[in-house]
């Protein structure tokens, strides 16, 4: 019986030796992500495209680092689109997980507190989607994938002003979220900026999980504005327009980023149709290697990508660029994450599915952005380049 | 400017309709168990869910043949849903809030169970049909009616209107009926009750079916008017529209009828007038003075625990 007993303990030691003498051989990348909450479909995504590169890599027997190959270990984390979960999930992938680097968060409500824990803890994290300037701002470890809305604010203003002859906006923003606070008040800078102060005719907010916009709709349509900017996730967006219509607007609307993902037909329909937005690449029309990679998600996920996908895609390559740049790893966890920050750092210029970008000293791409305008079928179709 | 005053106060009416129909929910529980339901507001967002598959199946979703106009399916959604949902709302009491009440459990632990309750029903939600969101079907064609600049949807009159005939109704039940006054009497001397001859379960059933059905109806009248659906819908909304009853004074029917309005009417005039950044903090302040002045609430009487 005792002899059993030691054997059976023998073995699974044995079994513990392969498996950590197998877990040197890959790299583990932590994804910090929405899978709940207000955004699910952006986590989706991520998790999708992310899950694409994955198979692809390992399927070629793992990434080449110096003269080994390692394979890869993703680990999804859900930060529930929530600020304070963002931040105990990179606490967690980091201390816990000690995963190399991080992917995401998406939202730049969640990336800027989540940046911040990210530096301190000098691991290399990546934001595919957040377009805050706060998410980078002297933070060496933390980089992105996405423009900027110093730069994406602007790209709004000249459209509308070009497009609908927009001499006067309204904005309706949500209150509790980084990203659309952020763009709404560089929007009304700038618009004001060149059309003269007071052009802005009403720029209202609304709080978190709020359903009834008809007051702020309501103040604004009485404003009179050429157009209505609305720089809000799309869930928000879909019931907005709705209620603006049922209100009497009939005017357009300009959006932002945060629009488009692929669920925001679905819940918004025909009253979508029409208006414009912002984003960080066109599907309907890609060439290339965009072409290829959205062929191939809509073949395995039966729908076309939206941005984060694309976004993520290009946040992990990076990535997985600057862990093979890093030249070896030694085993060490600090000093490789480290190493991959140098490395990172030194990427100057990088050629993505979202366009080709140049990395500056704050770990942020120079990028070009495209408006798109959704057509009567619902596609996202291109209508202008815009770039820096 | 008074076309914009009109425009908001049909707003204010809309938005407050939903208030009230959530606070006669809370408050006719409360009346009847002394007991906050703090799982109501998500029995709204099951309601939601419930109409969201029952409209669904009959518009011909899941391979149901699809044999009926939009009108019908919607007129036999709403009592589907209503009975569906007070099903829930039954089986909620029967399995978390009786067994505590027969062990003669102070109030304050139901009223923890009322918000654990809650928040299984949300996560359960999240498990079963997943995070991403439901668009809910329009039934029927949205008609917008113009007056002058005031703008005004067939649906928006539809809810201010069921929101007052659900009021009616229930003061009807509850003042005019047998159930009804069984059922202040439990409100009165829940002790003295059951020395009567009336059966005291039955009747808090009856609470909870009426209470429920009122959930399940706001819940339908909600996803009709913000279409889309998600696990934790019912959340906010549960809880300002409790905030609505208690000013309106807990336990009373007219006052929750009359806080779910006042609510929707501070909130929405308070964007109106201020920059809407401060609305929740210049609207609760409003509910905190009303408090202060009457404790009460606006219908409510002192209640006394007598030894």
């Amino acid at each position: 019986m005792k002899k059993i007993s030691t054997l059976i303990l023998a073995l699974i030691f044995s079994c513990t030796m392969i498996a950590s003498g197998l877990a040197a051989e890959t790299i583990k990348i932590g994804f910090n992500i929405p899978m709940t909450g207000e955004i699910p479909k952006v986590g989706e995504s991520s998790k999708f495209a992310a899950e694409m590169l994955k198979a692809d890599i390992n399927g070629q027997g793992g990434l080449q680092v110096g003269d080994k190959k390692y394979e890869l270990e993703f680990v999804y984390e859900d930060n529930e689109s929530k600020a304070e979960s963002a931040v105990a999930v990179a606490q967690k992938l980091i201390d816990r997980n000690k995963v190399l680097a991080i992917i995401g968060p998406n939202s730049s409500k969640q990336a800027v507190p989540a940046g911040e824990i990210c530096d301190l803890n000098e691991t290399v994290m990546v934001s595919p989607w957040s377009t805050n300037p706060d998410t980078t701002l002297d933070r060496p470890f933390v980089f992105r994938a996405a423009f900027l809305d110093p730069f994406q604010g602007p790209v709004a203003v000249d459209f509308a002003m070009e497009q609908f002859k927009a001499k006067t906006a309204a904005v309706l923003y949500a209150l509790a979220n980084d990203y659309s606070k952020g763009l709404a008040e560089i929007f009304k800078a700038d618009f004001e900026k060149k059309n003269g102060s007071g052009s802005v005719v009403g720029f209202e907010s609304y709080g978190d999980k709020d359903q009834d916009f008809s007051a702020q709709l309501t103040k604004i349509i009485a404003a009179k504005p050429d157009f209505i900017f609305l720089p809000n996730n799309y869930n928000e967006v879909a019931l907005t327009i709705k209620q603006a219509h049922d209100l009497g607007w009939k005017g357009p609307f300009m959006g932002s980023d945060a629009w488009g993902s692929a669920e925001l037909m679905t819940l918004c329909g025909d009253d979508c149709i029409g208006h414009f937005f912002s984003t960080h690449y066109a599907a309907a029309g890609a060439k290339g290697a965009t072409k290829e990679f959205i062929d191939r998600y809509q073949a395995k996920y039966g729908y076309v990508p939206d941005d984060v996908a694309a976004l993520t895609w290009d946040a992990t390559r990076l990535v997985l660029q600057a862990i093979q740049e890093s030249g070896s790893l030694s085993g060490k966890l600090r000093n490789d994450r480290k190493a991959v920050r140098e490395a990172m750092a030194n990427i100057k210029s990088f050629a993505g599915i979202t366009g080709n970008m140049k990395l500056d000293a704050q770990g942020d791409p120079i990028k070009c952005a495209v408006v798109v305008r959704i057509n009567e079928k619902g596609e996202f179709v291109f209508k202008k380049s815009v770039c820096p | 400017m008074l076309e914009t005053l009109l425009q908001n106060l049909l707003n204010a009416l809309q938005w407050g309709s939903f208030y009230s129909l959530i606070a006669l929910g809370y408050t006719l529980v409360y009346g009847v168990l002394r007991l906050i339901n703090f799982a109501h507001g998500d029995i709204v967002m099951v309601g939601a869910y419930i109409a969201f598959f029952i409209s669904s199946a009959l518009l011909g979703k899941y391979g149901m043949p699809a044999f009926l106009p939009g009108w019908a399916v919607l007129a036999l959604t709403i009592p589907l849903t209503m009975v569906l949902t007070s099903l829930v709302g039954v089986t909620l009491e029967r399995v978390a809030y009786r067994p505590l009440r027969r062990k003669g459990a102070n109030r304050l632990y139901v009223v923890i169970t009322a918000l654990m309750a809650g928040l299984i029903l949300e996560n359960g939600n999240l498990l079963v049909l997943g995070a991403s969101r439901k668009k809910f079907p329009e039934m029927i064609d949205k008609v917008v009616y113009k007056f002058g600049s005031v703008y005004v949807t067939n649906l928006k009159i539809g809810v201010i209107l069921t929101s007052i005939l659900s009021f009616v109704v229930l003061h009807f039940i509850i003042t005019k009926t047998k159930v009804g006054m069984a059922m202040r009497a439990i409100s009165y001397d829940k002790f003295a009750v059951p020395l009567m001859g009336i059966p005291i379960d039955t009747v808090i059933v009856f609470t909870f079916v009426l209470g429920s059905a009122m959930a399940g109806l706001a819940g339908i009248l909600f996803a009709l008017s913000y279409p889309i659906l998600d696990p934790y819908m019912g959340m906010s909304i549960g809880w300002k529209a409790f905030i609505a009853a208690v000013v309106g004074g807990i336990g009373d029917i007219r006052g929750a009828f009359v806080g779910g309005f006042i609510l929707g009417m501070i909130e929405i005039m308070v964007v109106a007038f201020f920059p809407s950044s401060y609305r929740d903090l210049i609207a609760f302040s409003i509910l905190l003075l009303i408090l202060t002045i009457k404790p009460t609430g606006l219908f409510g009487v002192p209640h006394t625990t007598k030894i």
